[in-house]
């Protein structure tokens, strides 16, 4: 247990059903007002390998996975051999009984006793349930909901079985600590990352949605499909990457909000149409959840070391906005933002995650959406059909833009080089204009940038500063090395690109002492935070070992490295 | 009333004597024969010589990359359907880097028309082999010869039972202008590989050389007949053959999305009660 909140790890190998048991304690949990972070560890492949489904939860706010078990519930034996030694010291194993605990606290379950072999996870999530005083009313609702397209008798069955191991549980002697309840628990949702672009993306009025399925951006696109006609947009599967990004931006330019999402080793094969959505100021949103690379890397773990690739991603110079969520609502929030700018300044606008954020299921408070209101694309335009120019030169470099087939205005959009009706020219006076008014848009970009989020001590000993989904880990460091009296200061960025220094150079200057941590291997902030304003943070904590930062990984790297 | 004037006429970037004149005629000859007005229209081309004509037709133009006009196309077909969309690009555009593509829009059978200017070469990038290129055929860049064998769009087309198959030849205009408008007309995806003399780099199978080989399918000739139609595609020689190889009446891509039927997705707003709903699942 750690500062009251427990780490429930269920493990075994794919198609051993851990995904859905640990989906129906989180649901369980989340009902009763508990806040979790879920962390999903999984291989490349569907059966057999080594998965883990880890539900960090607690009656307060958590935002970050922890390191050490204090619940695991062994579905196979590699799961003891593999995580036995990360149980905390007040930690609880739960096996089959003749596994045997190898000396630390173990609870063995008489797996095939109580039940037939197909219901052993079943069972496991009785046992969990029981163990952390999670009443068997609340698994048995989210049991039942699950089996509601199967006939009646399954969820009958599987609530049985969940009775039979609560009822075994309970006659144990064993002392597990019961989680403390909430005081107030509120009403919350449970979604991931993933989800929460989508449903975002729903609001914002996503109608074109292009995908190429890779880890881990795929449920992405799963959560739309079956959304696809009540919402009125289209979702296709493409023939690649190169035809996703290539069919949402025909999409947009015949005037929906489109959206492609992907991962590093897709996102390489889409990098032309990026420039080509720069060329033609076209909006398109593009989210990339990263997973380490190079090339397909490791498919299934996390990493942030896509930010150079998509800040630099295109050939060609032209401008763009990469935002970098740091929790599930943020990517809800965020996503949409990413709509209305890429509408707003013409041009591909990021958001990038990792596969950490993106399965990470949480306790979210509701979203009120009633008073949202979608990107409307194209522009109001007054003047005489002939004179319209899609590509007028303006003071902001904006130019109207109407849809093609909306009226009898003509609209034409070139990848080459263009004159202000969208012909292409070979004129390099307007060459030169065209550049110009491009990147005049930065401007617009740069008064909508999302400021780096500052929180603790001001004028802190420490500043922790990093991006994305690292937040929650490094929120918590922060607050564990407070309570060991030291002054401490975290900077997130959820905008990676514009940057704009007088949003945090202050932050830096005021610090004693700035560490930057993020799940990469080059510091790649600090190298952008360097190059944008000279400002060299000499620190790094990195990690780029497949796993999420956690906030013991940057307490120990203080430990070991820095004093 | 459309005329031609509508469609306007442009200063070209084409060597004088180029195929590329007559298609760009025949196409805009067909969408004043079939009453299109210029903003119902929108062209989708990729990069090359053949690339350029939209630019020189006075209607909606989307320009986009190297092999990408289908997607591009496809992409724009969906969200408003209303538009009449037609890709045209050049063979090594539509059958080279965007082979894969080419195979996905015949899969799809959205209802578009794909014009290829099949110069069987390299135009813009002056003369390399492209994948209709003669085995054999030797270029600066293949002094060896190709070593490769030519690609041939309308057996694969008719083989993946594409839902309209013809080749035309730009050196018989009327011919070239009624296929366009019959393949505007049908509903789901139209190929017409358009065989065109390039002047400047293909020096072998010039104006001459197609006029002495191309014929007009007969009249009792049936499209709707998938076992000749395969022969006839793979006709090529001494005689070649110039129609509508194969037709068919498989239901085109948008008809199997029911968000279409209540007409384009463009100009849709957002129900957030719905979105309510959706979010509400997730309690
Ligand atoms: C991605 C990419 N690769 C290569 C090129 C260079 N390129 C321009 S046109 C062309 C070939 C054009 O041949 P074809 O499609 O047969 O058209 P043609 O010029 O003969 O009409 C090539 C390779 C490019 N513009 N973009
Ligand atoms: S190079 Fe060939 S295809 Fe290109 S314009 Fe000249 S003749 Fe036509």
């Amino acid at each position: 247990m750690t500062d009251r909140s427990v780490n429930v790890v269920f493990g075994g190998e794919a198609g051993q059903g851990l995904v859905t048991i640990g989906q129906l304690l989180a649901k369980g949990l989340v009902r009763n007002g508990f806040f979790i972070v879920v962390t999903q560890g999984y291989q490349s492949r569907i059966r057999g390998g080594h998965n883990t489904f880890s539900i960090r939860t607690s009656a307060e706010e958590v935002r970050a996975p922890q390191e050490t078990i204090d619940l695991l519930i062994c579905l196979d034996i590699q799961t003891r051999a593999i995580h036995g030694p990360e149980l905390s010291s007040q930690g609880l194993m739960v096996v089959d009984s003749g596994w045997e605990g190898n000396g630390l606290a173990c609870l063995e379950v008489p797996f095939k006793k109580l039940a037939a072999a197909r219901f052993s996870n079943i069972l496991a999530l009785g046992v969990a349930g029981a163990l952390i005083g999670l009443p068997e009313e609340v698994v048995g609702q989210a049991l039942e909901e699950f089996f509601i397209h199967k006939p009646p008798s399954v969820a009958g069955e599987n609530r049985k079985i969940l009775k039979t191991a609560y009822q075994w549980t309970e006659g144990q002697p064993v002392s597990f600590p019961k989680l403390p309840y909430p005081s107030h628990p509120g009403r919350r949702w449970m979604m991931h990352g993933n989800e929460a672009i989508a449903l975002g993306a729903l609001s914002a009025g996503l109608k074109f949605f292009s995908f190429y399925p890779m880890t881990p951006s795929t449920s992405i696109a799963l959560t739309l499909s079956p959304q696809a006609e009540a919402m009125g947009l289209i979702v296709e599967q493409a023939e690649d990457e190169i035809g996703a990004i290539n069919m949402a931006i025909g999409a947009s330019f015949a005037g929906v909000p489109s959206m492609v999402s992907t991962s590093g080793g897709g996102f390489a094969l889409m990098v032309e149409g990026v420039s080509l959505a720069g060329m033609t100021e076209t909006p398109l949103v593009i989210v990339v959840a990263q997973r380490p690379g190079p090339a397909t890397g490791l498919p299934t773990r996390t990493e942030q070391a896509d930010l150079e690739f998509i800040l630099y991603a295109g050939h060609g110079e032209f401008p763009r906005a990469v935002f970098t969520p740091g929790s599930v609502e943020a990517c809800f929030r965020l996503i949409r933002k990413a709509f209305e700018l890429a509408e707003l300044a013409q041009t591909p606008v990021f958001l990038l995650t990792d596969q950490f954020l993106a399965d990470s299921y949480r306790a979210i408070d509701p979203f009120e959406v009633s008073d949202l209101s979608p990107v409307r694309p194209g522009t109001e335009w007054s003047g005489p059909v002939a004179s319209y120019l899609r590509y007028a030169l303006t003071e902001t470099g904006i130019s109207p833009r109407l849809l093609p087939g909306r009226s009898e205005h003509l609209v034409v959009a070139d990848s080459d080089e263009h004159t202000e009706d969208g012909h292409l020219t070979e004129d390099l006076s307007i060459r030169k204009q065209m550049v110009g008014k491009r990147l005049k848009k930065i401007e617009t970009l740069v008064r909508q940038v999302d400021p780096p989020e500052f929180s603790g001590d001001t004028k802190p000993d420490l500043l922790l500063v990093t991006w994305g989904s690292t937040r929650g880990s490094v929120l918590e460091a922060a607050a564990k090395m407070r309570s060991k009296g030291k002054r401490v200061g975290t900077l997130h960025f959820s905008q990676v690109w514009p940057l704009v220094p007088e949003q945090f150079m202050g932050f830096l200057k005021e610090a004693g002492e700035v560490v930057c941590v993020e799940g990469n291997a080059f510091g790649q902030l600090s190298r952008l935070i360097r190059q944008e304003t000279g400002f060299q943070i000499a620190k790094q904590v990195l990690r780029y070992d497949g796993l999420p930062i956690t906030p013991e990984f940057i307490i120990k790297a203080f430990e070991e490295r820095f004093h | 009333m459309v005329t031609l004037e509508d469609y306007g006429t442009f200063e070209t970037a084409w060597c004088p004597g180029c195929g590329n004149f007559s298609i760009l005629s025949a196409v805009k000859k067909a969408l004043v024969g079939l009453g299109l007005k210029p903003h119902q229209v929108l062209l989708v081309s990729g990069i090359g010589q053949a690339a350029k004509a939209p630019h020189y037709i006075r209607a909606n133009v989307f320009n986009g990359l190297h092999g990408r006009a289908l997607p591009v196309a496809t992409g724009a077909k969906l969200a408003n359907p209303e538009l009449t969309v037609i890709a045209e690009s050049g063979d090594g555009c539509t059958y080279g880097e965007g082979g894969n593509h080419f195979l996905a829009a015949i899969r799809r059978n959205i209802n578009l028309t794909l014009l290829v200017h099949n110069n069987q070469i390299y135009g813009l990038t002056k003369g390399q082999a492209s994948p209709t290129t003669e085995e054999g055929r030797i270029t600066k860049a293949q002094p060896q010869g190709v070593p490769s064998a030519p690609f041939n769009p309308l057996a694969v087309a008719v083989a993946m039972q594409a839902g309209f198959v013809a080749r035309a030849f730009s050196g018989m205009a009327d011919h070239l202008t009624d296929l366009i408008q019959q393949a505007v007309s049908h509903h789901g995806f139209s190929l017409i590989d358009i065989l065109q003399p390039c002047i400047s780099f293909n020096l072998v199978n010039t104006l001459a050389w197609y006029k002495k080989r191309c014929y007009a399918l007969p009249d009792d000739y049936d499209p709707a007949q998938w076992e000749p139609a395969m022969k006839t595609a793979m006709e090529w020689g001494e005689r070649i053959p110039v129609g509508v190889i194969y037709r068919n009446k498989r239901p085109s891509f948008e008809d199997h999305f029911p968000v279409l039927k209540q007409g384009p997705l463009v100009g849709r707003g957002v129900d957030q009660k719905k979105v309510k709903q959706i979010l509400g699942s997730y309690a």
